[in-house]
């Protein structure tokens, strides 16, 4: 109990002089205090920060990875799609150069084929001609000989006779001729 | 929360003693609440621990016991412990050593300014905790242990960022002054660095706290007061400083937040302020 304000005023500087054992009651629980911030509150704060901060960073370099190769395949997959347009490109320009090989080839076939034809045909009818030729002197022969004996059987007197009928023969040869073909 | 605070204002009010004097006059709580304690433990010796000094342990460790509860298993996706411990601890990170202080600086003293802020808090809060109702902080040693700390600290930063002498000259002798202002300037920045910068840190705290205190007692041991020893119409005028007190103590919730982060980012900024070349 305070009896005067004199001493209430003294008493008050008490409230800023600490005793010792406040003294001691403060640096010791201080001190732990720190001990225990410095050796376990933060490091464990500070590795929790970093393992979050390295997991953030670890996705955005997978994800980035994971573009790198995403665009690597499509860069190779445009290449081998070029790739295979070119060969495509090379294979129908080689189809159709042979294709027009083919087509000259066969062409010089039929027409080498067409003139071996022709000219066998022109053998075979030069061969007909000669074998109606040999035929027809043939004939001519022995018609010249029925001929002859007509002739003798009348009078061979007559030059111009014999040569009007030679030639009245050989325009019914020429008749019959025209006649046949 | 609103029924937890009537709880606690309850349960100051009943266990304040009876502030009526032996002549039935109302007795203002003074500064008997501090000094002149009982000892419970070790009377006499430097160990000696009185209320206060108990309330004030009390509230160091649980804090740390909570802070080793909530970072003991710590993992990626935090449990919500560890989740609120880390937003409290990055609150000081982010809010007070990297805005202040930078990366590098900010990284080096996180430990002494979480150390600061956690300790104080936990101190200060006891002032409206039911059975405590006192901060651990409103006995002088505790401030001015930490006043200290925030004192060696800001020099240390000074020798050590911009070396003895320099961190001197920059802080008695500050460039782009006219040479005779030093005669002026010199003795008021001494005074303010070197002696004006831990009192004010250690006495801005203490007083606060011990005020807060006062408020509440008087509040509640005036409600006690009207309410037991005179009764009838009084009475009613003990509702309302009942009501007083409610106030007050929410109050108090706010200045022991504010007072710890006002101590933390003090001492971050003086120790900016010596770690800088020039200011």
């Amino acid at each position: 109990m305070l009896s005067s304000p004199t001493i209430a005023a003294n008493a008050g500087i008490a409230l800023f002089l600490p005793p010792v054992y406040d003294i001691v009651w403060s640096a010791v629980p201080f001190a732990l205090i720190l001990a225990f911030f410095f050796f376990f509150v933060m490091p464990r704060f500070r590795k929790i920060l970093d393992e979050r901060a390295e997991l953030i960073e670890g996705g955005i370099a997978k994800a980035e990875a994971a573009q790198a190769e995403a665009s690597a395949q499509l860069e190779e997959y445009n290449e081998l799609l070029a790739e295979a347009r070119a060969e495509a490109g090379r294979i129908r320009e080689q189809a159709r150069t042979d294709g027009q090989a083919i087509l000259a080839d066969l062409k010089q076939q039929a027409q080498s084929e067409a003139a071996r034809i022709t000219a066998t045909a022109q053998q075979q009818i030069e061969a007909e001609r000669q074998a109606a030729v040999v035929s027809l002197r043939t004939e001519v022969g022995t018609l010249a000989i029925q001929l002859a004996g007509g002739v003798i059987g009348e009078t061979l007197t007559d030059d111009a006779k014999a040569t009007a009928i030679v030639d009245r023969f050989l325009a019914d040869l020429d008749a019959d001729e025209k006649a046949t073909t | 929360m609103e029924t937890a605070l009537s709880t606690s204002a309850l349960v100051t009010a009943s266990l304040l003693r009876p502030f009526a004097g032996e002549d039935g006059q109302f007795k203002a709580p003074g500064i008997d609440e501090f000094v002149g304690l009982p000892a419970l433990f070790f009377e006499g010796t430097p160990f000696e621990i009185n209320r206060i000094i108990m309330v004030r342990l009390i509230a160091l460790a649980i804090m740390v016991l909570l802070m080793y509860l909530a970072l003991r298993k710590s993992r990626l996706v935090p449990t919500r412990g560890q989740g609120a411990a880390e937003m409290a601890l990055d609150f000081v990170r982010v809010q007070i050593a990297e805005q202040i202080l930078g990366e590098r600086l900010g990284r080096r003293f996180l430990p002494l300014l979480a150390s600061l802020f956690f300790a104080i808090l936990a101190m200060n809060i006891t002032g409206i905790v039911p059975f405590a109702n006192i901060a651990g902080t409103s006995l002088v040693g505790m401030p001015l242990t930490m006043a200290l700390v925030s004192y060696v600290a800001f020099i240390y930063a000074g020798i050590r960022e911009v070396g003895g002498w320099p961190f001197i000259r920059n802080a008695l002798f500050p460039p782009g002054v006219p040479p005779v202002l030093y005669l002026l300037l010199a003795p008021v920045e001494l005074i303010n660095i070197f002696i004006m910068r831990p009192v004010s840190l250690a006495l801005r705290l203490l007083l606060n706290m011990m005020v807060g205190h006062l408020l509440l007692v008087l509040a509640f041991a005036a409600t006690n007061f009207l309410v037991v020893n005179v009764g009838g119409a009084a009475a009613a005028f003990g509702a309302l400083t009942l009501f007083g007190g409610i106030v007050i103590t929410l109050f108090e919730l706010l200045i022991a937040v504010l007072q710890a982060y006002v101590f933390t980012l003090l001492t971050a900024v003086y120790i900016q302020q010596a770690a800088s070349d020039h200011h």
